[in-house]
């Protein structure tokens, strides 16, 4: 177990409303697991994100990680520990910045190796993203979408983390780019022994990529289930309704979506 | 009968400081009227300007050079004057865009907004008037309380209900031609779901021409007749929307294919390499 939340809750006081983002969220990581967080906006699973990432305290409930609870204010070990990867790598990369200086920033910030190190680190960290070493001096904005998000993941694996949580890292993608990049997250994931927190609505990209699958819907988590288990017959109707609204591209998956989506075993 | 739309062997370049580039290589296109034709592909594949050609966005810029042509209800757009283009927008023909909160003007209600579309095919349209038929346009998108929403600014509204309001603006004055370019990709995917099944029901009614525009292959072939394939500037394949995704015939149609996640395939979809056959002939179903 990497991750236990235990009871978490977060709500927000914006003037005279209480609004509830997440509620009584019990869920166990498993270290090496790929976790799918699937919902649509106003589902909580982004203040999911930001509570494991430790950018807020939740208001209920508790996060524990590697046994030990994850306090409020993160030491540098914890921000070491869990890493994040943004939906739109073009926003998510400083425009200033080289590749080669965003991928070396949480090596400076985090005190890693000596300079001559980091710079081997970046040159080796570039190849683990299969960036071609010529990009290292580049401008983001000379790169492709799919180089960037590279970029992103590079910088995310710098400091050696153990959890990472991925925004929707495809979703902003072209499909050729995403298989690409979904391979990619895969073998890093196996390779290195990651553990991964997957936010996603897309459930064609869930059965490609997730071992397990947690359904958010209105800050509740109200589906969880290996993915075999999920694709074999969702329980939830809030679920089965996000499977009937996936476009399918052969008649043999709308068979199954349409299956899937009736609820009929 | 003449296509709605025809577009033969169009092409377009920018010319920049360090040469000129070229987008479209001789693109050839038909719609026919009250059809919903689809022209998928990734960014970069010149599926965006192909739309903004259409609604004579892209003529005027410094720098682009147009050929070919542009057969639009009688008339070639490549020819017309810029004053007569936009005399059609709007009017003759629409646009849909990906993300309808920032399409819509943020600091106007939506009666306002509404009324100036209006406007545009019945000048001088009274206050009155404009709300009655606003109204009764959005009542078309499913909204039944359309005063709350006229009074609305965008930001007080969803995402699923501006993209409504956007599809009602773009069919208020009854358009032959509808461009939809990545309609409701900005939204969630049951919104999506339903707002294209809306959008597909209203064009049907009307017998509004759609030109859809995407790079999601589920929703094009849920939602168009016919589909064109376009790679870097080229179509690479195209036919009755079935046929092609029954039985893709480009090398660059099947590597789309092959890519795309599904619900059916546990475990990660190809990764198809960048092959020289993307660039091979069109391949055509009848």
């Amino acid at each position: 177990m990497i991750l236990r939340l235990a009871n978490l809750g977060k709500t927000f006081q914006t003037g005279p409303h209480t609004v509830t983002a997440l509620a009584d969220v019990t869920l166990d990581v498993t270290q090496g697991e790929c976790l799918a967080v699937v919902g649509e906006s106003g589902s909580g699973k982004s203040t999911l994100a930001n509570l494991i990432l430790g950018l807020f305290p939740p208001t209920t409930g508790t996060l524990t990680f590697d046994g030990h609870p994850l306090p409020a204010a993160r030491t540098l070990a914890h921000r070491r520990a869990i890493q994040l990867v943004q939906q739109n790598p073009a926003s998510a990369l400083n425009p200033r910045r080289s590749v080669a200086a965003s991928i070396r920033l949480p090596l400076d910030v985090h005190s890693i190796g000596t300079p001559a190190q980091r710079t081997t680190t970046v040159a080796s960290l570039l190849a683990d993203v299969g960036l071609d070493p010529s990009l290292a001096n580049r401008a983001p904005s000379a790169l492709s979408g799919g180089q960037r998000q590279r970029v992103a993941i590079a910088r995310a694996l710098a400091c050696d983390p153990r959890l990472i949580v991925l925004d929707e890292p495809t979703s902003a993608l072209d499909v050729l780019v995403q298989a690409q990049v979904l391979r990619l997250l895969d073998d890093l994931r196996r390779a290195r022994g990651l553990t991964y927190i997957f936010i996603t609505h897309d459930l064609a990209v869930v059965r490609a990529i997730a071992t397990r699958v947690a359904v958010f819907h209105k800050g509740r988590l109200v589906e969880e289930g290996t993915t075999d288990a999920i694709f074999a017959a969702p329980r939830a109707a809030y679920t089965r309704a996000l499977i009937a609204a996936v476009p399918v591209i052969t008649e043999e998956e709308k068979t199954m979506r349409d299956r899937l989506a009736r609820g009929a075993a | 009968m003449t296509p709605l739309l025809d577009i033969r062997d169009l092409r377009l370049s920018f010319k920049l400081w360090s040469g000129p580039v070229d987008v479209l290589h001789g693109i050839s296109l038909t719609i026919a009227r009250g059809e919903r034709v689809a022209l998928v592909g990734e960014s970069g594949s010149g599926k965006s300007v192909t739309a903004r050609l259409i609604l004579g966005l892209i003529q005027d810029l410094p720098g682009a050079r147009v050929s070919g042509s542009l057969q639009f209800d009688g008339q070639d757009l490549t020819r017309l004057p810029p004053k007569a283009r936009h005399a059609l927008r709007g009017t003759a023909m629409s646009m849909i865009f990906q993300d309808p909160t920032s399409s819509l003007n943020p600091v106007l209600p939506i009666a306002r907004q509404f009324r100036e579309v209006l406007a545009r095919a019945t000048p001088g349209i009274s206050r009155d008037e404009a709300h009655t038929r606003a109204a009764a346009a959005l009542h078309e998108v499913a909204i039944t309380e359309s005063d709350r929403v006229l009074n609305s600014y965008p930001f007080q509204l969803s995402g699923g209900m501006n993209q409504r309001v956007m599809i009602a603006m773009a069919l208020a004055n009854r358009p032959k031609l509808l461009v939809a370019d990545e309609p409701g990709t900005a939204l969630d995917v049951t919104v999506q779901a339903q707002t294209l099944a809306l959008m597909h029901d209203l064009v049907t009614d009307h017998g509004t021409a759609v030109l859809f525009i995407s790079h999601n292959l589920g929703v094009v072939r849920e939602f168009a007749d016919r589909t064109y394939v376009i790679y870097r500037g080229r179509i690479v394949e195209t036919g009755p929307t079935a046929a092609v995704f029954a039985d893709p015939r480009h090398a660059y149609t099947r590597a789309l294919m092959a890519a795309q996640p599904r619900l059916t395939s546990a475990g990660l979809p190809d990764i198809p390499e960048r092959d020289p056959a993307f660039n091979d002939p069109m391949e055509v179903h009848p």
